[in-house]
């Protein structure tokens, strides 16, 4: 008897929750679903737009690695190739010598190399770079703008939601395609692949 | 006289105070007589999108693998082993996103905010362990999870804790759910992933504070196993909810339950429930009473929760950058800085959004979070009621079992059971 009577309680049990599995189930497959068709199969990763940077330093101290994945990236095809450049000296430089304390970039990243008179080519170095922007901010003051601060994919490990999106002032973060990952002011990339 | 006439013009650009105009071509690019060829930008690739595929079939194998183990196999080695394979794959070679805690982020970023568009890999990490626990109960936390099974490596000394301070702790990923919610919804932040306490060692990176309360962690997680799968995991709560109803569950005993108690205490996460008898059964006047007095609870404990949350709503929409920028433009706080302009305002006025705009937006804002409000107080009114309901009723139970909700099935508790298998040899 008592046998028996647990063993429709136990039917009974089963029974609700045959119906909440199935439930969930829906539920699931329908969320599922819904996402499923404004999703893109494509990847992303996060990318700061240099038009809206105002160098404000963060890149350089909030990414989630050590140093910052953010790089001074030099977009040579806008470089005026200026002996006296604003991105690698520093305003109140007495003379134009690589000397360290003329330079602008705090790790010497930049390296100035001679071309011909009066040209000077720039390189950055990027295990030196570590995103701090000023020369950026100088280069975009009194020149051309051809530096500019990118995240590095090669180093960035695509943090879920990137730590220096949600600290930068200027909202210049966003996620672009995998496939297209670099965004330059006033040069595309593509362009000028071929 | 060259360099002159450049200091010349450098005082002229300065004077006029040419800050931030980006991309000006003032010097034309040079053509070069030397034959000196200009070298490219370099654009270093990302992660190929293969291995994004590939994370969703070592997920898939993973969750297969470790359901079979604890399902068919009754395997705490293997599961062992599979913890280990977790922690190394998804915890350390690929760093630890995205993982799934943190994609339930990015599925109600994508649910509420059109512009998102969320990777497939991304809703794949969401669904399939939900689906697998519907299945076969919390086998994507026995040893697929790398936050799960990195605590579950320092287990080592598990001490019990009283069960009802089980339960009301057990209230808090919740409330953890619902905020993450809240704010993934606003498009406001992601506290999941800010809040991880793990991935600093999977990246060997993390500021210090982050890096202090992940080893403070696992070092509690040393007597009491696994802190945030139990008291903190907001995705553990959904699989907790979900796992109720799993098709199939690891049991303790391979057959019949001989009331031994020798399992009693091998659960180090206390999920393991006792024997309720009969005659511990209460009379009915009693239940009917308490019933009804719950039936009266909880509905007020849902509006309480709403109102007060409500009432919070400013306190929780400051996180927003755009509600704080607007907050502090009408203060004139400028971020309390006293020194120089802060750089968030600096950026308002050069992107050229005017006030009002920002004012507009800022409350349209607010007032996504007076609702969220109401909805995540009466959310967690809920969920205390519920809880006070599991803490007053007794579900008649006749064997030692595992609960359904906040069993991680480990398997553990298995080797302490001295009931023998049927085997299929006689
Ligand atoms: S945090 Fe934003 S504004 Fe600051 S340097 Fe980086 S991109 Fe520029
Ligand atoms: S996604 Fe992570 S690693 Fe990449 S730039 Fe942002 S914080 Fe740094
Ligand atoms: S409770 Fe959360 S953190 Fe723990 S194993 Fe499960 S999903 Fe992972
Ligand atoms: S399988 Fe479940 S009940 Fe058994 S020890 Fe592990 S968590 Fe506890």
């Amino acid at each position: 008897m008592a046998k028996k009577e647990k063993k429709k309680k136990l039917n009974r049990r089963d029974f609700i929750d045959r119906g909440f599995r199935v439930s969930i189930g829906i539920g699931l497959v329908g969320i599922g679903g819904v996402l499923f068709k404004k999703s893109k199969a494509k990847e992303y990763v996060w990318q700061l737009d240099p038009e809206k940077c105002i160098q404000c330093g963060r890149c350089a101290t909030s990414c989630v690695m050590t140093p910052s994945v953010v790089k001074c990236f030099h977009v040579y095809d806008m470089c005026g190739y200026c002996d006296l450049c604003g991105g690698y000296f520093r305003p109140e430089a007495k003379n134009l010598t690589t000397a360290a304390e003329n330079q602008l970039c705090p790790t010497s990243a930049i390296v100035r190399k001679f071309v011909e008179e009066p040209f000077f080519e720039y390189d950055i170095i990027e295990e030196l770079c570590n995103g701090c922007g000023k020369c950026v901010k100088g280069c975009g003051a009194f020149g051309n703008g051809s530096l500019q601060l990118q995240v590095n994919h090669r180093l960035c490990v695509n943090c879920n939601e990137c730590a220096i999106a949600r600290d930068c002032p200027a909202d210049a973060y966003q996620r672009v395609p995998m496939d297209n990952p670099y965004i330059f002011s006033g040069y595309s990339n593509e362009e000028n692949k071929s | 006289m060259k360099r002159k006439l450049a200091i010349i013009f450098l005082l002229v650009i300065i004077s006029l105070q040419i800050f931030n105009s980006f991309a000006i071509q003032r010097f034309p690019k040079p053509e070069f007589e030397s034959g000196h060829t200009q070298p490219p930008t370099i654009t270093p690739d990302p992660r190929a999108h293969a291995l994004a595929i590939l994370d969703v079939f070592v997920l898939v194998a993973a969750l297969s693998v470790v359901s079979w183990l604890v399902i068919k196999k009754r395997s705490r080695k293997g599961v062992f082993w599979m913890s280990v394979f977790a922690v190394l794959y998804f915890g350390f070679f690929r760093e630890g996103c995205v993982c799934s805690v943190g994609s339930l982020q990015n599925i109600t970023l994508a649910l509420f905010n059109p512009e998102y568009s969320i990777p497939i890999t991304v809703i794949a990490f969401f669904i399939l362990p939900l689906v697998y626990t519907l299945f076969f109960g919390r086998t994507f936390c026995a040893g697929v999870c790398p936050l799960g099974a990195l605590q579950d490596i320092f287990a080592l000394h598990p001490m019990p804790i009283k069960s009802w301070l089980e339960k009301v702790l057990g209230i808090i990923p919740f409330i953890y759910l619902g905020l993450a919610i809240l704010y993934a919804a606003t498009s406001t932040d992601f506290v999941i992933c800010r809040y991880d306490p793990f991935i600093g060692f999977f990246r060997l990176d993390a500021s210090f504070m982050m890096f202090m309360i992940g080893a403070m962690l696992l070092l509690i997680g040393v007597f009491i196993a696994r802190p945030y799968c139990r008291f903190l995991c907001p995705y553990g709560a959904l699989l907790n909810l979900v796992s109720r109803f799993s098709k199939k569950h690891i049991t303790i005993t391979p057959t019949e339950c001989i009331q031994c108690r020798l399992c009693e205490d091998s659960c180090p996460f206390g999920a393991i429930e006792k024997p309720v008898l009969l005659k511990d059964k209460e009379a009915r006047p009693i239940a009917v009473r308490r019933f009804l007095i719950l039936g009266i609870i909880i509905p007020v404990l849902v509006i309480v929760g709403g109102f007060v949350g409500s009432q919070f709503h400013e306190n929780l929409a400051i996180v927003n950058p755009k509600v704080r920028l607007a907050n502090e433009l009408l203060n004139n706080t400028n971020y309390g800085e006293t020194e120089k302009e802060a750089f968030e305002i600096t950026a308002f006025n050069s992107a050229g959004q005017s006030k009002e705009e920002l004012f507009k937006e800022a409350g349209s804002i607010i007032k996504q979070f007076y609702y969220g409000g109401w909805i995540l107080g009466g959310f967690i009114g809920l969920v205390f009621g519920l809880t006070l309901v599991s803490l007053s009723v007794f579900k008649y139970r006749e064997d030692y079992t595992p609960n359904k909700g906040t069993c991680l099935s480990c398997v553990r508790c298995v080797d302490y059971c001295p009931v023998l298998p049927i085997s299929n040899d006689y």
